[in-house]
Order: C-alpha cells, then structure tokens, then sequence
C-alpha cells in the first residue's frame, strides 16, 4: 500500500557498494540500517494491517509511545516527502540537490497514487534484488508496519525502498533484508526509549556479524548534536566536525523549508562498557522509587560520543484548508498559538505556510540561555511592543506582532517571577509560536494563559503528546488521524480535518453560545415570572405559603406544558444560518466581548420576569377585586395567562421557526388544556384541600376568561416586544443585519456581505501595512526574522496544530 | 476501503432533523412589519374596550356597610361582641328603578378565608357523604375535628365552623307600610357543588346519619337542621353552607347572598324606600373585618368591574400610539433593502 520513489542516483551508489562487499564500514549502509533499525515500528502482513484498520484496535503500547515529532495533524491519506541528507561524504554535501533523496511514500492510499509516483514505483521494485527468503510470507512486498507515529513508520519505508527492509522486529531481535538479499538478524540487547527530556532514542544492537555491540541512536538534531563524539573520529577520517557542521547547515536548511529534521548516530560500544552498564542499567530498571528518572539516567550515560550518520527530513503536508481556517479563526478574533514540538525555523516556516504569520508581520524570535538574559530581553521587549502599539502611525493598522520562542525560553518565562510579563507581552501579540515545547510545557502554557489572561482557552491537537494541553484548557479538541486516538479520547469535541476547526467555532460554537446564552436566561425569567405570581399572592392570604393555582396543575406546568419548547429552542435555535457565519467571521466575535448572556442581559430579563410576574398577576386582581372568585377560579385564569405569556415570550425569542418549534408550541398549548380540562374533570375530591373540579370548564364557557388572558398577555409581552422591534429597526446588531442578509437571496447576499464588512471596518486580515515597520531597535535584545521565509513557495510541510485559541471571551459575572 | 465502511457504521442520520436542516421561518421583528398588526389589535382593542366599559357602566350596585363601628350606625349596638341575637335594621332608598335580576350578596373585608391552613381546615370525603370521614374525620380539620369528648365534629374543619350566620330580610316601606321582598335562595351555589361535589350520605332521615357525632361548635344547630322545610336544601347541600364553603380567592370578597327574581321584583327593586332586618350573629371587629350588604345586577361579564374596560381602551390607544412611532422609525431608519 506504500508507494516510495527513491532516489535513483543514490540507490546506483547503495547497489555498488553493497555488492562491493565493504558493507561492514560504509556509512551509507550503516546510515540506512539505524533507518531501518532505530525505532519501535512492528512489522505485520498486509491482510494483518486490514484487520487492525477495521477493528481499529491499536495496541497497547501507548506509554512508550517514540513520538520524535510532536503535534502534527495529518491527513490519512497526507502525501510524505522524506528528505534524507546524506552528510558523511564530503563531496557529497557540496549542494543540496545532489545529496537530497526524495522518497514520496502514500499512506494507506492505494486509490490516491498519482500516476507518474506510480510507474516511478514499479521501476523502483524492478529495481530490487529478488527475494531470497525461504518463507513466501515475509516477502518485501507483503510487509506493513504499524508505527507509533507515521514519521516513524515513513523513515522505515524509505530504508525499505532503499532496499534495507525491516523484516521482523520481536522484543529480541530485529530481522533485515539488506540489498543483496541477505538476511541480518540483530539481536536487540536494550531500547532506550523516546522521552521528551532527551527527545531521541535508541536501540543497542548486536551485530550478527562482527558481533559487536552498536548503538543506533536518533533524535532531534539538537539534542543529538551536543552529544557527538570528538575524540573518537578515527573511522570517519576526522572530519566528524567538519561533517556536523555541514549537517547542521542542511539541517537548517530543512528547518527553513518546514521539515522536521531528525539525526542518526551510531555508536560502537565496547564489551566492557556495555557490561558495566547493564549493571546500573538493571538496578535502574529493579529500581523501586524513582525508576523512570534513573532508566532515563542510565541512558543518558550510554548516548555520548556519537557519530553521526545522517540526517533526514520529513515533510508533512499541511492538511486542506488549513490556511483558510487560520485566517478565518483570526477574523473571528480568536488569538491563535501554536506549541509545537519542532525547532524554530520549521515553526516559523509553518506559521507562513498556514498564514499564521503574515510577510509583513513583525516577527520577534525569543531565544535566551539563562534567566538573567531572559527577564533583560522580555523587558526591553515589552517595551518596544508597547511603544509600537501606541505609536499613532500604527492606530489604523492591525497588531501584527508574532512572538516565537522556543522551549527553554519558555520554562523561564513561564517562572513565577517572569509570567507576568510573559503574558504582557503575549497579550500584544497577534500569534505566538512555542517550539521545542515538551507535552508538560503545553499543558503549563495553556494554564498560565488560563489563569493570567482569564480568556477561554481552546486546544487542538491530534497526538498522544497533546493530550495534557487538551485536558488542561477550558476546550479540548482532538483531531483524530494517524498519530493514534489518544487525543480524541482525551477531548471533547473530535474532528477528523483540522478545516473543521472553522466550522465548529463559527457555526456550531456561535449556534451553541447563542442557544446556551438565551436558554439559560430564558430559564431564569421563565421561573421568576412563574414564581413570582405566588409570591404576589402572598400579599394577599396573610404570606401563609398558599397557592391559587392547583398543586398538580403547578407541577405539570414546568414540567410538561412549557418545559419541551425551551429544549428544543436550546437545540435547534440557529440565530444566522451557518453560510453567513462561515462566510463573515467576525460574527463570532459578538459572543466574546458584549456578548448575548451579560450582565445586562441577565438582569433586563430578570426585571421583564419581574413585570410580567406583576401583570400576570394584578390585572387579574384588578379585574376580579370584590367578586365572589373562589381561590381556584382566581387561580385558573393566571395559570393560563403565564402559559401564554411564558410560551409567547419564547416565541419573540426564538429565530428560527421549523416545523419542530410549531409542534412544540402548539403541542404545548393543547396538552394544557387537554390536561387541566381532564383533570379538572376527574378529580372531584381527589387532591385536598384543592378542589379544581370543573373550574377550567366554567372558566370557559365565560368571555371575561378570554377577554383576560388576551390584555394580560399582551400587556405582558408589550414591552419586550417593542424593545426588539425598536432596536432592531433604531440600532441593529450585527447579527440583526446578518439575519437580514440572510433572508436575500445567494448573490445579492455575497456583494452585500462585501460592501458590508468593509463598511463596518470588520474587514478581512490586514494585507498592507500603512505605516512603515517598527523602529530597528527591536533587534537588539530580539531577533527579527527576515521579511519573508526564504522558501515561500513551500508546496507541503508540516502542518503543526497544538493551537490555543483563545477567543477574548470575558468571563460572565453573574 | 475497509476504513470508509467503518466510517459509514457511526456515521449519524443524515436527515433534515438531525443535520438541523429543516426550513425554517426567520421572523424578523422590525418596524415595517409590525404596523399594521399594532394598528389592528390597537383598533380592536378600542373596540373592546368600549363595549367592556359601557356594559359595565349599565351596571348598578349598592353596597351597604353595617358592621356598626360608627356610632350612628343602625347596628352599633350589635357590634358589641356580648350582644346576643341582636337584630339591627337598615334603611335606605332607590332612586330609580334598580334593574333586576338584582344578586343579593354579604361581603367581608379584611377576611382570609384563603389562609392557607384555614383553607385547608376540611374534609372533601365526609363533605361528599362519606360515612367513615362521619366517625373519623382528616386530620386537616384539627383542631376542629373531634370536640373535648372526643366525638367526631361534622361537618369538620374551620371552614365549616366559622359559617357565615347573619340573616337578612329586605322590605320595602310603601306608606310606612313594609312590604316583604321574596329572596330567592335557590341555585346560588355551583351546581357542581350541588350536585357532585357535596352529598348527604344517603340515610333516612338525615338526622341518623349524623348519630354519634356533634355539630361545629360555633354553630346553634347542626347541619341536618340548616333548613328544615325543604330536604334538597339541607344538611351538606344548603346552598348558603355551599356558597361558604367555596373559599374566597381573596381577603375582600362577596358571596351570594339571595336572589331577587321572584313576583312584583322580577324586573328589580322600583324606587323607594327599603329596610333590611339583620340578624347580627357573625362577630368581625375582633380582627378589624368588615361586613356588608351588597345589591347588584349583572351582565355578560360578570359583576361591575370598570377596570378591565379602562385596560383596553389604554392598551389599544397605546398599541395606535406605538404603531405611529413606529411609522417615525421606519421611516427613519428603514433597512435599505426593505422595500
């Protein structure tokens, strides 16, 4: 099912040198068996893989999960470029095209190969030495791999493509088809497991041949570059250094093109060494209090002195969309960070690709080594943004300060002592882009936002290392995909395409807030109306807690008679149909600031409970002073009257009339009279000392009952009525004008829209700058990136999605 | 693919309800469309209005306090609370000719009969003739219940005790001559209450229903005794035993009293002089009530009450005052697309 087009120059080469037989020492080789060897990926047949895909059981495995490269949300069927640098050969690293080897592998997309990959890949296979092996099941073709993550399972199609086929991997040994053929069966002696402190890992191998003990490590190239070996070069013709340097040219190179960069060593490690490190390593593994820290202890101890084999770097396409949602989160006033696991230059990459970062934006790199250059930086920093908001040339422009700071800056400006200003300058910048950041600094900068901010806080992520980040913030979003499940286990809403982000904030998140907001007043009213008729009764039975509305018929009112239109208000109401809403942005914004549950919307609604409570009940009192009503008969007219009143109120409230709302309402209406009707017809003594026997019936045969429902309830209504009406005629909201649009049909709708949001200053993302960029003082405690990325045509890249969306939304003061 | 096919197994309804689909009616509330329905109901409002008003003006009513607090009251003499059967008389006249049917009522003021534990203070099932509630009555009656001997009260409950008792009798003085006005005290009571609602036990004589029990302790006689001369108007279903026990929504109320229907008085009470002949029994100045003799006459809606007509004559004129300013508005400030 996996298609990879290797690198035809590159295979020639691997070819020659393997039949050359100097196989023992060639990097080439040993670069592509730490591939093939160095990782966690499990080999199954390809009938197994269907299985797993249908039953979707993943195995266990979660904890030791080797996530080298964190937060990304890919596609299903993401098309993956692996970029392998090839650093060993100093003549080889002249330029990039020559060492570049480009592999292009489909994920589980038979269907999806596009044509030239395909015949590309049939010469590929052709390629390949035939099949040696004694069982027909284990044939190269046949195999699939179930990876922790696809950049894990990408790396070892691309050693298989080069003909390094990982065969079989048990916890002992690992199998390995190498060109020629032959079969190499490793036995695996330890695997140092991924962990986010060291972010590499490795795996200690026997060599069935020359039996020594090799450790194949791989990691982020920074944390594998401090760990290369000096004195040892002997075998790579003391140029290790020169070599480093040369990688770590290309590797930034990658950065810069948005890949996610990964380094290979390799290290042999003598008898001796390995003896009196198993020891520590068991007492670590026996260990009873803190085994984790010393297991990561012990391998620390064994990763030093590496020697460089290689570098790769993957790309992951950005999935569809992606840009557009970003901009659209961003009209909709929702500030987006990202935390990412990737280093700074394929961060900042990223964010141009997805428009996270625009060219104009003013970029300011955060990157210090100890504390004290870190408070002296975020000072002067601060300083600055302050100085550029207020300066008078940039009034009419939008902010476009984007912060980047990678993961140690972060833990210091996440200290106690510098958050405060962290925040100040956070709150200054239209994005921030954490790199480097560990699942726990996720997590932290999500709840320091929280607390400091006080906004709500959204996180979206789709792999097992977003999990704290989604459980921490006040949302948590899973994307669900290739990284696993974890994260959608852990979130509260699912999504399987980081485009859907836009529809579920701006359609469903407006929709939710608006019903939400007026359910939860109309709740409020609807029971301070109500109740508030028997507190006026108080005045006049000597406050003796008696009630003129029978107790049976007080119970079903809430409960039956106007209990399912509020629900289904609270379900179905669309205020603006989601077109509109997709399509101005800025709507999303009302519920943020002045939204529909504020302060004044809660207490107005109390006051109108308040009033129709008082008319509901005194224009009764008034109409029936001196008679000779009877406590139920009183009773009977106010009941029905608040039912009216109660149930109409609705009705100027909901937006959206469907055939569900008129069922419910006028469902209502009949089964409260069909009820008190039946009721009051049957029981004769069964509910002392309430007697309600035939009092609706009387009531009804007399045209005062109707002549007094009808003013009450118009009485009642009149108010709020007007208001809306006044309002929406005098000063229409937004989402008023939007309604309006939306009653126009498609294209008058769409040049309104326009003319609308540009009148309104709404107005899309800023595309020019009206005033020239801020003073080149920045640039002294912080850097500047260039203007633009030096590679803006970038096609597909990594798609980093662990943003914190925080929608300005101030809490509600109740 | 097998992961479509798994897609497919959770995939929702796809329908209009479950997608929020259905077409919907956007009301939209704004000036331009809701004149002509403020102007309408405005108008019909008025119109109503009118007809309350003046149906209650053809309304007459009299209403005569005789608590006898004032000491020029004719009872005055009565509202001392040692009097015994005191008799009190009340003069007045008409006018013109009071238009009949005239409704005789008492009113109280000042008189809680909805107080929630008084309200309570009966027994549905032995009101309904229950011959078991005779011998037990509910414990909602106490402490009316049983008496110092433990014999069971019927009927029980505070209600029943504190029966209104005064009598009237009306006579018209032609020539220094009185002339008794004939009260029609039959079908004053709801006829659910009447007929369903309350029931003697079906035991003859009625008198042997209520062996072993005593009668409320404030009342002279017990219930079998409430009207002697006519059986359909005795025991639980005296029609003034009925009107009282059909408790008053409110701390100011009347209660039918007599009806005026009956020989020369058909048409009404005509012009003149009238005295009401009371016996004073029911003590009300202990708790600052009331008491008063009411004659009204009555039309479709009900008794005189000019409130509900002024209600709609405002809110009308209100709602035609609303729909101009609403015309200013949408003048104003109309939506330019609405055309």
């Amino acid at each position: 099912e996996t298609e990879v087009i290797p690198d035809r120059k590159l295979l020639q080469h691997i070819s020659r040198v393997d039949s050359s037989g100097s196989r023992k020492t060639d990097p080439y080789l040993e670069f592509f068996l730490g591939l093939a060897i160095c990782n966690t990926v499990v080999v199954s047949m390809a009938t197994a893989e269907r299985q797993r895909a249908s039953g979707f059981s993943r195995s266990g495995q979660t904890n030791n999960r080797l996530d080298t490269l964190s937060n990304v949300a890919k596609k299903p069927f993401s098309l993956r470029h692996i970029f392998t640098s090839w650093k060993n050969k100093p003549k080889r690293s002249r330029t990039i095209s020559e060492d570049s080897v480009v592999e292009e592998d489909h994920f589980n997309a038979p269907l999806k190969i596009d044509g030239s990959g395909n015949t590309d890949g049939l010469q590929t296979c052709s390629l390949q030495a035939p099949s040696h092996s004694n069982d027909p099941a284990t044939t190269p073709d046949n195999v699939t791999y179930e990876a922790e993550s696809p950049d894990e399972a990408a790396l070892v199609y691309a050693a298989k493509a080069y003909g390094f086929t990982l065969l079989a991997r048990t916890p002992h040994s690992v199998t390995v088809r190498l060109p020629s053929g032959e079969d190499l069966v490793f036995e695996v002696l330890d695997t140092l497991t991924f962990d986010f402190n060291r972010k590499r890992m490795s795996v200690l191998v026997r060599h069935p041949i020359t039996k020594e003990c090799v450790l194949y490590t791989k990691g982020a190239d920074y944390a594998i570059m401090e760990l290369l070996g000096t004195s040892c070069a002997e075998h790579l013709r003391g140029k290790q250094k020169n070599i480093a340097t040369d990688t770590q040219h290309h590797l930034d190179f990658y950065g810069k093109e948005g890949l996610r960069t990964l380094c290979f060593t390799k290290k042999v490690v003598s008898k001796k060494v390995y003896e009196s490190w198993l020891v520590c390593r068991r007492n670590a593994l026996a260990a009873i209090d803190n085994r984790e820290e010393l297991v990561m202890e012990t391998a620390v101890q064994l990763e030093t002195e590496l020697n460089l084999l290689g570098a790769t770097g993957i790309e992951d396409r950005l999935q569809e969309s992606v840009p557009d949602t970003v901009v659209a989160l961003r009209e909709a006033g929702i500030r987006v960070w990202v935390l990412t696991g990737d280093k700074p230059e394929t961060a900042v990459n990223i964010g141009y690709a997805c428009r996270l970062l625009e060219e104009e934006d003013l970029v300011i790199n955060m990157s210090c080594k100890n504390k004290l250059e870190c408070t002296s930086i975020l000072d002067c920093t601060l300083e600055e943004v302050k100085r550029y908001s207020e300066d008078p040339r940039n009034v009419d422009t939008s902010q476009d300060i984007a912060l980047v700071i990678d993961g140690r800056t972060l833990t210091m400006a996440l200290s106690s002592d510098l958050q405060d200003r962290f925040m100040d300058l956070a709150k200054h910048c239209r994005t921030v882009l954490c790199c480097r950041v560990t699942p726990l600094q996720k997590s932290r900068v999500v709840k320091v936002v929280r607390e400091k901010l006080k906004v709500m806080t959204l996180a979206v992520g789709d792999g097992a290392n977003d999990v704290n980040m989604i459980q921490a913030a006040d949302i948590g979003v899973g994307i669900s995909g290739q990284e696993g499940m974890q994260a959608v286990m852990a979130s509260d809403f699912a999504i399987s395409r980081f485009k859907h982000l836009k529809k579920l904030l701006l359609v469903h998140g407006h929709w939710c807030y608006t019903r939400l907001a007026n359910m939860i007043i109309y709740f409020f009213y609807k029971n301070v109306a109500y109740v508030n008729l028997l507190f006026w009764y108080q005045f006049f039975c000597g406050f003796s807690s008696a009630t003129m509305i029978d107790y049976w018929l007080m119970i079903f009112f809430n409960l039956f008679f106007t209990s399912v239109p509020p629900i289904m208000f609270g379900i179905m109401d669309q205020d603006i149909s989601a077109e509109m809403l997709l399509g101005v942005p800025e709507l999303y914004r009302i519920g943020q600031g002045a939204g529909e549950y504020t302060f004044t919307t809660f207490w107005v609604s109390i006051l109108d409970a308040f009033y129709q409570s008082l008319v509901g009940f005194f224009i009764p009192y008034l109409a029936y002073q001196d008679s000779d009503i009877d406590i139920f008969t009183f009773g009977t007219p106010i009941n029905t009257i608040s039912l009216f009143t109660i149930l109409l109120h609705l009705s100027i409230e909901i937006k959206a009339w469907t055939v569900v709302h008129w069922v419910t309402m006028l469902g209502s209406v009949a089964l409260y009279f069909i009820v008190t009707l039946a009721y009051s017809a049957m029981c004769v003594t069964c509910n002392p000392p309430s007697n309600p026997y035939w009092i609706l019936h009387s009531q009804m045969a007399d045209p005062m009952f109707y002549l007094l429902c009808i003013i009450t309830t118009v009485v009642a209504l009149l108010p709020r009525y007007m208001f809306h009406v006044l309002r929406n005629s005098i000063a229409p909201s937004p989402l008023m004008q939007a309604r309006r649009l939306d009653r126009l049909d498609a294209s008058t709708r769409d040049e309104w829209m326009k003319e609308w949001r540009s009148i309104r200053g709404l107005g899309q993302v800023r595309r020019s700058r009206l005033s020239p960029p801020p003073s080149p003082t920045l640039d002294t405690p912080a850097d500047i990136f260039p203007q633009s990325p030096t590679a803006s045509d970038i096609m597909a890249d990594d798609l980093t999605l662990n943003v914190i969306t925080e929608n300005y939304q101030r809490p509600v003061h109740m | 693919m097998v992961k479509e096919e798994k897609e497919i197994a959770n995939r929702p309804d796809n329908t209009a309800f479950t997608q929020q689909r259905l077409p919907a009616w956007q009301p939209m509330l704004s000036a331009g469309i809701v004149i002509p329905g403020f102007v309408l109901i405005g108008l019909a409002f008025i119109g109503i209005g009118v007809a309350l008003f003046v149906t209650s003006r053809s309304i007459t009513v009299l209403e005569i306090d005789y608590t006898g607090i004032e000491k020029d009251s004719p009872c005055y003499k009565c509202s001392d609370s040692d009097a015994k059967n005191c008799v009190c008389n009340l003069v007045f006249s008409i006018d013109s000719l009071f238009e009949g049917p005239v409704f005789f009522y008492y009113g109280l003021s000042n008189y809680f009969q909805n107080y929630r534990k008084y309200a309570a203070s009966r027994d549905d099932e032995q009101l309904s003739g229950d011959l078991d509630a005779f011998t037990a009555p509910s414990d909602s009656c106490s402490p009316y219940n049983y008496n110092s001997n433990d014999k069971p009260i019927v009927p029980c409950g505070a209600i029943a005790n504190s029966m209104f008792n005064d009598t009237f009798v009306l006579y018209r003085v032609v020539n220094g001559a009185k002339q008794l006005v004939p009260l029609d005290g039959k079908g004053i009571a709801w006829w659910t209450d009447y007929n369903v609602k309350f029931r003697n036990p079906s035991v003859t004589p009625l008198k042997n229903a209520f062996n072993n029990t005593v009668k409320p302790i404030f009342w002279p006689k017990p219930a079998y005794q409430l009207d002697t001369s006519d059986p359909a108007n005795n025991g639980f279903i005296n029609q003034d035993f009925l009107v009282w026990m059909r408790r008053a929504a409110l701390p100011d109320f009347r209660k039918l009293y007599r009806r005026i229907t009956d020989g020369d008085y058909a048409k009404g009470l005509p012009a003149g002089n009238y005295s009401l002949t009371i016996a004073y029994n029911y003590p009300v100045v202990s708790f600052d009530g009331r008491k008063k003799v009411v004659f009204s006459n009555v039309s479709w809606m009900g008794g005189k009450n000019e409130f509900l007509g002024i209600a709609y004559l405002v809110v009308g004129s209100l709602c035609v005052l609303m729909s101009m300013v609403m015309l200013i508005v949408y003048a104003k400030f109309k939506f330019p697309e609405e055309d």
